[in-house]
């Protein structure tokens, strides 16, 4: 870039405004470091909103409890607290789910939440189903679908025993990823 | 003295106007010119701003009480509503200002629709106008996640639900709608901040955007059969009537807009004052699972259309509508700027605009019933009625314990209580034969569940024999055509073979 004033007569006044070669470089500058600047500032803004999106939740096994609070024959909710669960999530962090023996030492473990839409099933043990309160599912004691707007079968975890206790692979929400 | 008063007022305006030009610059709101005929039919746009304006307000006093952490809102909310003087009537006039301004804003935007007041030039007006419904409508579901209920905890839950029927991405979009894998304070945080921050910044935007536009375009006049909008001459016959007949602004139209805000005003304030506020509801701990969530008055259509689909087609609807709903009405302008307004000579809209209305308003009534939910405590709450004991056998009063204990009615109805997911047993003695009764038990069928395994045969006898004696006064037992009469009256009980109802 030349000295573009040597051009300019002594005599006369300066022309109004720079050349506009130079305002072009400028402007240029100006978008590119806006950019740069933006595009730093943007990696944590972006980074934060999209983080649920590509982080991989682990699950973890959780204690229900001893087997022997889970009798034969009988359907209970087993209560946990969530392990991904952060100290601002209050009782949210409490979660449920459905526990069916069946068999000595066999077990479903159902989400409570119901596969049509989330909403919290019911069980009843003398019909033997489980109901959902919002639209009026109904399932099995297996977990099948009996009837109403679900899809499918309750949402199942995985679950096993150790030390005589009930441990089941839970930290999400139950949805139709989560299938055993 | 009153004299250099006034001089140093007038020197004082005179100074703010010359360095800001704010009258210059709101005059204009004032004293523009509106259509001579724009009277009673053009209040609910005003109606409108000042309920958002009272959210603003209340909305404002309420964020300096209340906790936006999933661990504290719930408490905190108790404690407005009991301790904070006043505490309450905040929360009642927020929730019940919020549900004016939905109302009001559906109107104002029926008005224009039926008015056709959307053609040349005020395509854009319509446009911004849909944007502020989808925030009005987002403020409302925002809104009552705030509440932190059972309520807003389980309407997340449906919300990751339908997020999660987005093929391969689902599961993501769940996460970032939620903050995290589950329901939780980052749940909430996140609810908080659109609702308080983001979606209330962008309605002042946007309402900012449709008063610049109604200052550029003008308010369209009542529509009348014959006047044709072309989009050649429109702008310069307007301009030329509202020049000769226009009225200002100020006093004209406003007058009619302070009169009806301040009767709503004042309805919705009563409204408040003796309804009290909204919820919350229980505790949003799920692991009490006798919740029963259901949405505020906005979304309960939605929430019946999500009971009444098939399921086969619901993933889809759930994917593909909502798109075409917000492209139809954004779009809507363009499909048609040009022509007549009057709602006369426009049978197709306003046919249109009545099927949408019966529609949504029939499907909001059916979410007011939920006919399709069972009532979960029947079977607990509601004893059979004495008058269906009366005269029957011990094998029928057995049944009827069956049915009593097997929850039954949280289902089907008996003397006028009971779910309604099933048809009413009042009379299903005359409707059903023996054989028929026994197989629908057993096997179910239509929307109701097998109850082969869950019944003992013994059980199923008993609980038939009480139904087939469910009979309208005189009506005879339901038999099948052709089939042998089984000997059987009132008071003489069926004899069918135990084993039989097992099969
Ligand atoms: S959520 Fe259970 S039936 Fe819809």
């Amino acid at each position: 870039m030349s000295c573009d004033c040597s051009n300019t007569p002594s005599n006369q006044p300066p022309p109004p405004s720079p050349p506009s070669a130079r305002r072009g470089v400028m402007l240029k500058l100006g978008i590119g470091l806006m950019g740069i600047g933006g595009a730093i500032a943007s990696i944590p803004l972006v980074g934060y909103a999209i983080t649920p999106a590509l982080k991989k939740y682990k699950n973890s096994w959780i204690d229900l409890g001893g087997i022997a609070d889970f009798p034969e024959g009988e359907t209970r909710l087993g209560k946990f607290t969530n392990p991904n669960a952060a100290p601002t999530d209050g009782e949210s962090a409490e979660q449920a789910v459905w526990v069916r023996s069946f068999k000595p030492a066999q077990f479903q473990v159902f989400a409570v939440n119901c596969a049509h839409l989330g909403c919290p099933v019911k069980w009843f043990q003398q019909s033997k189903l489980f109901m959902c309160p919002c639209h009026g599912g109904v399932y099995y004691e297996d977990g099948t679908r009996a009837s109403g707007p679900p899809p499918r079968g309750l949402f199942e975890y995985k679950w096993k025993i150790e030390n005589g206790r009930l441990l089941i692979d839970a930290g999400r929400l139950p949805g139709l990823e989560q299938t055993v | 003295m009153i004299r250099s008063i006034q001089k140093i007022v007038g020197g004082l305006l005179g100074w703010t106007e010359s360095r800001s030009g704010l009258v210059s610059f709101v005059a204009p709101l004032v004293t523009h010119r509106v259509p001579r005929d724009a009277k009673w039919w053009y209040v609910f746009g005003s109606a409108s701003l000042m309920f958002f304006s009272i959210q603003v307000v209340t909305g404002i006093l309420l964020a300096t009480m209340y906790a936006p952490s999933a661990a504290e809102a719930y408490q905190s909310l108790q404690y407005i509503d009991h301790q904070v003087p006043f505490g309450w009537m905040l929360r009642a006039l927020h929730a019940w200002s919020s549900n004016a301004m939905i109302l009001m804003v559906v109107i104002h935007m029926s008005q224009v629709f039926l008015h056709a007041s959307f053609k040349f030039p005020r395509e854009l007006m319509w446009m911004v106008g849909v944007l502020l419904l989808f925030c009005t409508l987002a403020l409302a579901f925002t809104g009552q996640i705030m509440r932190w209920d059972q309520d807003a905890y389980w309407g997340l839950g449906i919300g990751a639900a339908i997020m999660d029927r987005v093929p391969v991405i689902g599961n993501q979009l769940r996460n970032v709608m939620l903050g995290g894998p589950y329901i939780g304070g980052a749940t909430l945080s996140r609810f908080f901040a659109l609702h308080v921050f983001v979606l209330p910044g962008l309605t002042i935007a946007l309402i900012g955007a449709h008063m610049a536009l109604i200052l550029k375009n003008g308010i369209s006049e009542m529509p009348k059969p014959g006047m044709v909008v072309d989009p050649k001459t429109y702008v310069a016959e307007y301009e030329e009537r509202i020049k000769k007949t226009g009225v200002p602004f100020m006093p004209d139209a406003a007058q009619r807009d302070m009169v009806f805000c301040g009767l709503m005003l004042i309805l919705v304030g009563a409204l408040a004052a003796y309804l009290g506020p909204v919820g919350p509801s229980g505790v949003p701990n799920p692991t009490i699972i006798d919740a029963n969530p259901r949405p505020d008055y906005a979304f309960l259509w939605i929430f019946t259309a999500l009971a009444l689909m098939p399921p086969q087609i619901e993933t889809a609807v759930l994917l593909i509508a909502p798109p075409i709903v917000v492209l139809a009405l954004l779009g809507l302008p363009l499909l048609s700027n040009r022509g007549e307004r009057a709602p006369s000579r426009r049978p197709g809209a306003v046919i249109s605009y009545v099927l949408i209305a019966t529609v949504l308003g029939t499907l909001t009534w059916l979410g007011v019933v939920s006919a399709w939910s069972p009532v979960m405590n029947a079977w607990t709450s509601l004893p059979t009625p004495p008058q269906y004991l009366v005269g029957r056998t011990p094998l029928e009063m057995q049944g009827a314990l069956v049915m009593q204990h097997s929850q039954c009615r949280n289902c089907h109805s008996l003397g006028g209580e009971g779910g309604m997911r099933g048809p009413n047993l009042d009379n299903v003695g005359s409707r059903k034969s023996w054989d028929q009764l026994v197989r629908q038990v057993q096997q179910g069928g239509g929307n109701m569940p097998a109850y082969g395994k869950n019944l003992s045969s013994a059980e199923t006898t008993a609980v038939v024999a009480f139904m087939t004696t469910l009979r309208n006064d005189g009506a005879p037992e339901s038999t099948i055509p052709g089939a042998m009469e089984r000997q059987s009256s009132p008071d003489q009980a069926p004899k069918p073979v135990l084993g039989d109802a097992g099969k």
